[in-house]
């Protein structure tokens, strides 16, 4: 990273430093990580009447979902920067809104290409038919019986993602019961849609989108939402089911796509927070915990990295599993099986992120001035032979020489983020592999050379604006394990390969929160149903330990 | 016909949507762009710039300015302060409501009233035995709200007023780009929000100058769509939507008084007299027989009715105004709901309603009629306090 950091005035709010303020007495549950999930599964404790501590290492809450002020006036969503996932019902449940919860739709996905055309997809459906008919009138046709079909799988699939992931091996007939609901209601999903959801579950994003639509320029944005944060390429079998994310999202109701929070996506994690907090949970920032406190095989609390011990009935850790394993828990209190198991959990990142802050909004030359394509993502992205190409070179440990980059601009539709006339302009870059060939360690001479390829890259589309950077960030992804614990660089606590997914997260056997430690529980993106801000893995961690009498 | 505003050549060159409706027989703007999306957020996060001139607006001057509104009003207008707007309605001599707008003290002897409906004619006609002359300035004053967020931030770089100065429901006079306006810290959106009042020959400046002062601020012209969304959220009650004029109603059922529509903040009644008093009096003596609420609509019974049907939730994007009926919980109608929205800045589905004053305590669960594909059913609906969305930046 090439910068400062924030002053967190938002987390004082809501939390105090743990030096500050020591914790007192025993609790029921001590949650270790205020990302989004921790504080969720925090607040859920906390309602049901538990006495609930959580700490969080940094001095700023929301882990990778958080805003900071990386350069004055300026307030980037560091790591995390859309939000479409997130669970309706726990916005309900947890009253965010009341909190300064707040999303702004994304009303447009624009795609620049180096050839000066372009193509906008719309939240009016008539206008990105005749966007997309200038590239093929079949695919302008296509396009929304695909979301459509697409629409409809996500509904069979949301289930999924609100409960605990099914148990396939367990004898139990309640849960042979949910088993065959979900067979059920795939029958009820129709042949057409039964063939689909097979294919998605087999094929390459590729692959599926081929059987769709002709026009590889429309193809080469949709393609992406099958590879974000995973280490496969467009072709890779399998990423065809990660195309579906995209339409699982449901703002105010509506199965539909992204949106801004208002405030930086770490918005999102204060609202939490303030929910957390108004609910009783005692939250402390800078509180490294060094060491999950065991006895035997069981967990009694925390060791903070001070050397402080504070006990509680159970631990619920929020980072990820690699890192609570083998980092808080200790390869000696695990069993040889499973410690094999978790080491051969994928991370693998693959992502880094550039954030920049302009001097005034970026002028692209296809579509020159400002307007409402700026207002939703931008897309660098001009095939999939382009993706493919980016990956290749990021399989032999190289970062992408022309990478996707998904572009947002907040500022233009949250002027709170920006000083006047200004703007923020958040960079997700794929593919920068953890593994560079020289070895990770290696990336901080090597993030300079990243940063300037991704600001070389949006050149080509938007030729001055390095004249308008007045400040960049760049995150490689050893950064983001350095800085914000994420394993690997993994955006997601481990890569959303179909393999790692449901009764398999983190490991098979112990999909649903529990561990093989008695008393430590798992809350974070690690946990089914994964990664992203959706808070869904906090919720159902809180619910099954709340279930389990542990507390 | 509808005829345009003094904005009509910004207003149409940016209404690419073509969205317009009638407003006291001027062409207005419901959306510029296909969906209002847009338009809501710049109201909620920068700022929205709204054309409000076909508001009726009156001239009121005189030795006796006061004590006349005094007598036409339900408030007292004597109490308002020079620099000073205030929230008003008026009523028949029965105590039944006419109309709802607002009156400014620009001087001791010189208001301005705004109203919903044409007015001139009820305020000549009562004027005699009072000081005052009462011109009808509808026609010549051109009016833009400037809503949101960055509302102050826009005005402070457009104008030489004092605006951190200029409190919630004042109102000051001042400089822009050559020209002269009034300013006023109102509005009706429910968020800081000021309207800005000129002379027609003004207009087009007013609208350049102040689009020119918010392009780094999140400015967007915006239409009434968005608008009907915020005055929800805000709880604000509609003419003609959520209530009607006495003058117009051909039945006495339909007509309401002050109290039975939330307006009874509006009304002073222990005065000398004024119109509709003894029978507001009366009522305030007896207790009213309906009362104006907001409704929380449950949005897990909803989602299961679309369940039911095998279909998604959804909810209307715009607001909606067409009334349905409100029940008790024993299915008997206690009321109607007479306008609502689902609400993105609250994340909720929200009514507006007149219901039987026994059923309007906040807490009490009614049921409010919802059709799903096409089967009419109900769904609980609890009344809740309003405003539904109350800013601190409102008044701070």
């Amino acid at each position: 990273m090439t910068t400062t950091t924030a002053v967190p005035l938002v987390t004082e709010q809501v939390a105090s430093k743990y030096k500050d303020a020591k914790p007192t007495g025993e609790y029921d549950a001590i949650v270790v990580g205020g990302g989004h999930n921790g504080l969720i599964c925090a607040a859920y404790m906390a309602k049901a009447g538990k006495k609930v501590l959580l700490l969080e290492r940094r001095h700023v809450l929301g882990g990778a979902a958080v805003t900071e002020e990386v350069f004055p006036g300026f307030k980037f969503s560091v790591c995390s920067y859309v939000v479409s996932l997130f669970r309706p019902h726990i916005i309900r449940d947890l009253e965010l809104p009341k909190f300064g919860y707040q999303v702004l739709p994304l009303d447009c996905s624009f795609l620049p290409l180096p050839n000066g055309d372009s193509l906008a997809r719309w939240g009016d459906g008539e206008r990105t038919r005749r966007e997309i008919a200038r590239f093929s009138k079949k695919d302008s046709e296509v396009y929304p019986e695909f979301g459509k079909a697409m629409m409809q799988m996500a509904r069979f699939a949301k289930p999924l993602i609100d409960s605990p992931a099914p148990a396939p091996e367990s004898l139990n007939p309640l849960e042979l019961l949910d088993i065959l609901q979900v067979g059920e209601r795939f029958k009820n999903l129709g042949k057409d849609n039964q063939t689909r959801l097979v294919k998605m579950m087999t094929m390459s994003a590729a692959d599926f989108l081929d059987e769709w639509f002709e026009s590889d320029t429309l193809k080469g944005p949709m393609s992406v939402s099958g590879i974000i944060g995973t280490f496969q390429g467009v072709r890779s079998p399998g990423t065809a089911y990660v195309l579906l994310h995209h339409y699982m999202g449901e703002i105010d109701g509506a199965f539909r796509s992204w949106g801004f929070a208002k405030g930086g996506t770490g918005a999102i994690s204060m609202a939490c927070a303030g929910a957390a907090k108004h609910l009783g949970v005692e939250i402390r920032t800078e509180a490294a915990v060094a060491k999950i406190l065991m006895k035997g095989n069981s967990a009694r609390g925390v060791v903070m990295a001070n050397g402080d011990e504070i006990r509680a009935k159970i631990v619920v850790s929020g980072v990820d599993p690699r890192l609570t394993f083998m980092g808080l828990v200790g390869e000696e209190h695990l069993d040889g099986e499973f410690a094999t198991q978790i080491k051969r959990y994928k991370f693998r990142g693959s992502s880094g992120k550039v954030n920049l802050a302009l001097d005034r909004f970026p002028n692209f030359t296809c579509r020159p001035g400002d307007g409402n394509h700026l207002r939703g993502d931008i897309a660098i992205v001009p095939s999939m032979d382009y993706v493919e190409k980016a990956f290749d070179e990021a399989k032999y440990g190289d970062f992408s020489r022309r990478p996707y980059i998904n572009i947002v601009i907040p500022s233009l539709t949250d002027p709170s983020v920006a000083p006047p006339g200004k703007h923020v302009m958040s960079c997700f870059v794929q593919y920068a592999p953890y593994n560079i060939k020289e070895g990770p360690s290696h990336w901080p001479q090597r993030r300079e050379a990243f940063g300037e390829t991704v600001i070389d890259t949006i050149e080509e589309y938007v030729p001055n604006i390095r004249q308008t950077i007045l400040h960049k960030q760049v995150l490689s992804p050893w950064d983001l394990e350095k800085d914000f614990g994420l394993t690997e660089g993994n955006i997601f606590h481990g890569e959303l390969s179909l393999e790692q997914l449901a009764f398999q997260r983190p490991t098979a056997k112990w999909s649903r929160y529990r561990t093989p430690v008695d008393n430590l529980y798992l809350c974070g993106s690690g946990a089914h149903p994964g990664g992203g801000i959706m808070g869904a893995p906090g919720e159902l961690a809180s619910k099954e330990i709340l279930k389990s009498g542990a507390i | 016909m509808p005829v345009p505003t003094p904005f009509h050549p910004r207003t149409s060159a940016l209404c690419t949507s073509y969205r317009w409706k009638q407003w006291s027989g001027y062409h207005a703007v419901c959306s510029y762009e296909t969906c209002h999306e847009r338009e809501y957020n710049a109201f909620r996060q920068g700022a929205g710039l709204l054309d409000v001139t076909p508001l009726f607006k009156y001239e009121v001057r005189g030795k006796g300015a006061a004590d006349f509104l005094s007598h036409v009003l339900t408030k007292d207008a004597r109490k308002v302060k020079v620099g000073q707007v205030s929230y008003v309605s008026w009523t028949d001599d029965k105590g039944k409501m006419l109309d709802d707008g607002t009156i400014t003290r620009i001087a001791d002897d010189h208001f301005r009233m705004t109203a919903a409906l044409p007015t001139y004619y009820w305020l000549e006609k009562n004027r005699r035995g009072y000081d005052v002359t009462v011109s009808d300035v509808s026609d010549q004053i051109a009016t833009l709200a400037l809503q949101g967020p960055t509302s102050r931030a826009i005005l402070k770089k457009a104008c030489d007023a004092d605006l951190d100065k200029l409190g919630f429901f004042k109102t000051t006079a001042c400089r822009m780009d050559g020209f002269e306006a009034r300013i006023t810290r109102t509005g009706y959106t429910g968020d800081l929000g000021y309207e800005v009042w000129v002379k027609n020959a003004d207009a087009l400046k007013l609208w350049d100058h102040l689009m020119d002062a918010g392009k780094d601020h999140g400015i967007e012209a915006a239409g009434l769509d968005a608008l009907d969304i915020t005055r929800i959220e805000a709880g604000f009650i509609l003419l003609d939507v959520d209530y009607f004029s006495a003058k117009d109603c051909l039945i006495e059922a339909r007509k309401s008084t002050p109290y039975e529509i939330g307006l009874g903040w509006t009304v002073n009644l222990d005065r000398e007299p004024f119109i509709g008093q003894a029978a507001l009096k009366a009522e305030k003596a007896k207790g009213s027989k309906w009362a104006f609420v907001g409704l929380d609509i449950d949005w897990l019974e909803l989602e299961a009715l679309y369940l039911a049907q095998d279909l998604p939730p959804s909810v209307p994007g715009a607001a909606w105004r067409t009334a349905v009926p409100v029940f008790d919980q024993d299915m008997g109608q206690v009321g109607q709901a007479t306008s609502g929205a689902w609400s993105p800045i609250l994340k909720k589905n929200l009514a507006l309603a007149t219901v039987l004053n026994e059923h309007s305590k906040p807490g009490t669960k009614l049921r409010i009629e919802t059709t799903v594909e096409f089967k009419r059913q109900s769904v609980t609906a609890t009344v809740v306090e309003k405003p539904f969305f109350n800013p601190e930046r409102k008044r701070a």
